[in-house]
């Protein structure tokens, strides 16, 4: 369970996240949701220790994140595996050498139990056998199940996934709301999703946090999010004509 | 600004001497820095270093209009200039080119997409894997690029001071066998060491701080390999102020 608390962040003079407080359970896919500068990316950074809130704390299962020092945090970020928005491959590496780097870098397993590990998260990502690829020459669909498999091979306790979706197909976006969905379910991982795609929110959302102007404005299922009378919400869940008619 | 800077530059350099997560991989990414340090710029410190041994032993021999000096000074002159200033100095500032603007790049294109925040959130720490490499492959590589530069220098002399006609064989070869100091040799040493470090620092510095995207990062490289010309030549006159 990650618990924020009263979470605030600015840069400069501008005010980008203001007093957010959420509980985020395991075994559900938990969704950040909100229009582009709404903050949702720097709250996920704040989270995970990329950016330092000005206020508020982040708590793991009861581990003050925000108070610790460089060891402590070390010790928590193993428990961690993060998706980006750009996948974040490490390029000058094939596939399976970018899910071994973790295993080799922070345990002591055998080479060869490490790549069945490596290959076992390539077969649960779909990409068996694209070991020996280059980030380059994967598709986008491709990388972001790569970060997957790199992001599970740690067996992580937390998964945040920074908008999985974006630059892909509708097809594939449903796949990776799919795997990621499965994989939180399967491990009872505690996974938090930064996204402003409305299939995402629908198809995977079991809680949902709006976030509007750097405040949280609403918090919720997707079972009731199509029945929210809140005007900013709704205002972006139906700004696409398909929504506005699907509501009708 | 400069003091943020600096400031910025010396907690990077404190986050790089951590200790490193597993010594097995950084020793393997020092093997690899070391090759393309080293063996990488091979290439370039020969032929650099074979003219400016051949250039400096005809324009000493044009300047040499006094009978009364010998002719075997121009052979003293290129080992002591190509040992003091021109090996090192000039091969800093060509590696700082070449290799200044592919650390600042490489790390500069890490950072803005987002591959040290991957490394971070891993639980590594980003500056010592990404840095500490680097430096040791310079620090190390360098100074050997310095004592192959001194060898082709004073023998890119001898060829064109046989060739031209400017000094003999037998003059040249006597110029640069007598009345060497071996303490010119520590000094080199030293500047070579120097020059490494400032190099590889500054363009991780460079590099590791870029944010935005391609524009950027070609700008951090830009910046890199300028500020590392301009820190170079300021050490080299520190050093030699100090030790000579």
């Amino acid at each position: 369970m990650i618990e924020i608390k009263n979470i605030h962040k600015a840069f400069g003079d501008h005010q980008v996240i203001n007093g957010v407080s959420a509980t985020f359970h395991p075994g559900i896919t938990n969704l950040i949701i909100g229009g582009s500068g709404s903050g949702k990316t720097v709250l996920l950074k704040c989270m995970v220790g990329l950016h330092e809130p000005d206020k508020g704390n982040v708590v793991y299962d009861g581990r003050n994140f925000t108070r610790m020092n460089f060891e402590e945090r070390i010790a928590i970020r193993k428990e961690i595996g993060m998706l980006f928005q750009g996948s974040a491959l490490f390029d000058s590496m094939t596939v399976e050498e970018n899910i071994l780097f973790p295993l080799n870098m922070f345990t002591k397993q055998s080479a060869q139990e490490k790549l069945e590990r490596a290959n076992f998260c390539l077969e649960r990502v779909n990409l068996a056998g694209k070991n020996h690829l280059f980030p380059s020459e994967l598709s986008g669909g491709m990388k972001k199940r790569v970060g997957i498999a790199r992001a599970i091979a740690m067996n992580p306790k937390y998964l945040f996934c920074d908008e999985p979706n974006s630059g892909l197909d509708p097809r594939t976006s449903i796949v990776i709301d799919e795997l990621i969905a499965e994989i939180t379910d399967e491990y009872q991982i505690t996974t938090i999703v930064v996204t402003h795609d409305m299939n995402s929110v629908m198809g995977i959302g079991e809680k949902i946090l709006y976030l509007y102007e750097g405040k949280k404005w609403w918090e919720g299922s997707n079972d009731e999010i199509i029945t929210t009378k809140n005007q900013e919400l709704n205002d972006f869940i139906f700004a696409s004509k398909f929504m506005k008619a699907l509501k009708k | 600004m400069f003091f943020q800077s600096f400031g910025k530059y010396i907690l990077l350099l404190k986050a790089v001497f951590r200790r490193p997560e597993k010594w097995s991989i950084y020793r393997k990414e020092i093997l690899k820095e070391m090759v393309a340090i080293g063996v990488g710029s091979l290439g370039i410190i020969t032929i650099i270093s074979v003219f400016l041994g051949a250039v400096t032993t005809v324009q000493t021999a044009f300047q040499l209009v006094s009978n009364l000096v010998p002719r075997s000074v121009i052979g003293t002159i290129v080992r002591d200039s190509s040992i003091l200033e021109l090996s090192p100095t000039i091969s800093a500032i060509v590696l700082a080119g070449k290799v200044g603007s592919s650390v600042a790049s490489q790390i500069g294109t890490m950072r803005v997409t987002e591959q040290i925040d991957a490394l971070e959130i891993m639980g590594i720490n980003s500056p010592g894997y990404l840095i500490l490499p680097k430096i040791v492959g310079a620090v190390t590589m360098i100074p050997l690029l310095v004592i192959i530069s001194i060898a082709l220098s004073i023998t890119g002399g001898y060829f064109a001071g046989s060739l031209s006609g400017a000094v003999t064989a037998q003059d040249y070869v006597y110029g640069i066998t007598t009345d060497f100091i071996p303490f010119t040799f520590t000094v080199c040493m030293v500047k070579s060491v120097m020059f490494a470090f400032i190099i590889t620092t500054i363009s991780a510095y460079q590099g590791y701080y870029t944010s935005g995207g391609a524009l950027e990062v070609g700008i951090s490289s830009t910046r890199a390999v300028v500020i590392s010309c301009i820190m170079i030549l300021c050490a080299d006159y520190v050093i030699a102020q100090l030790l000579l």
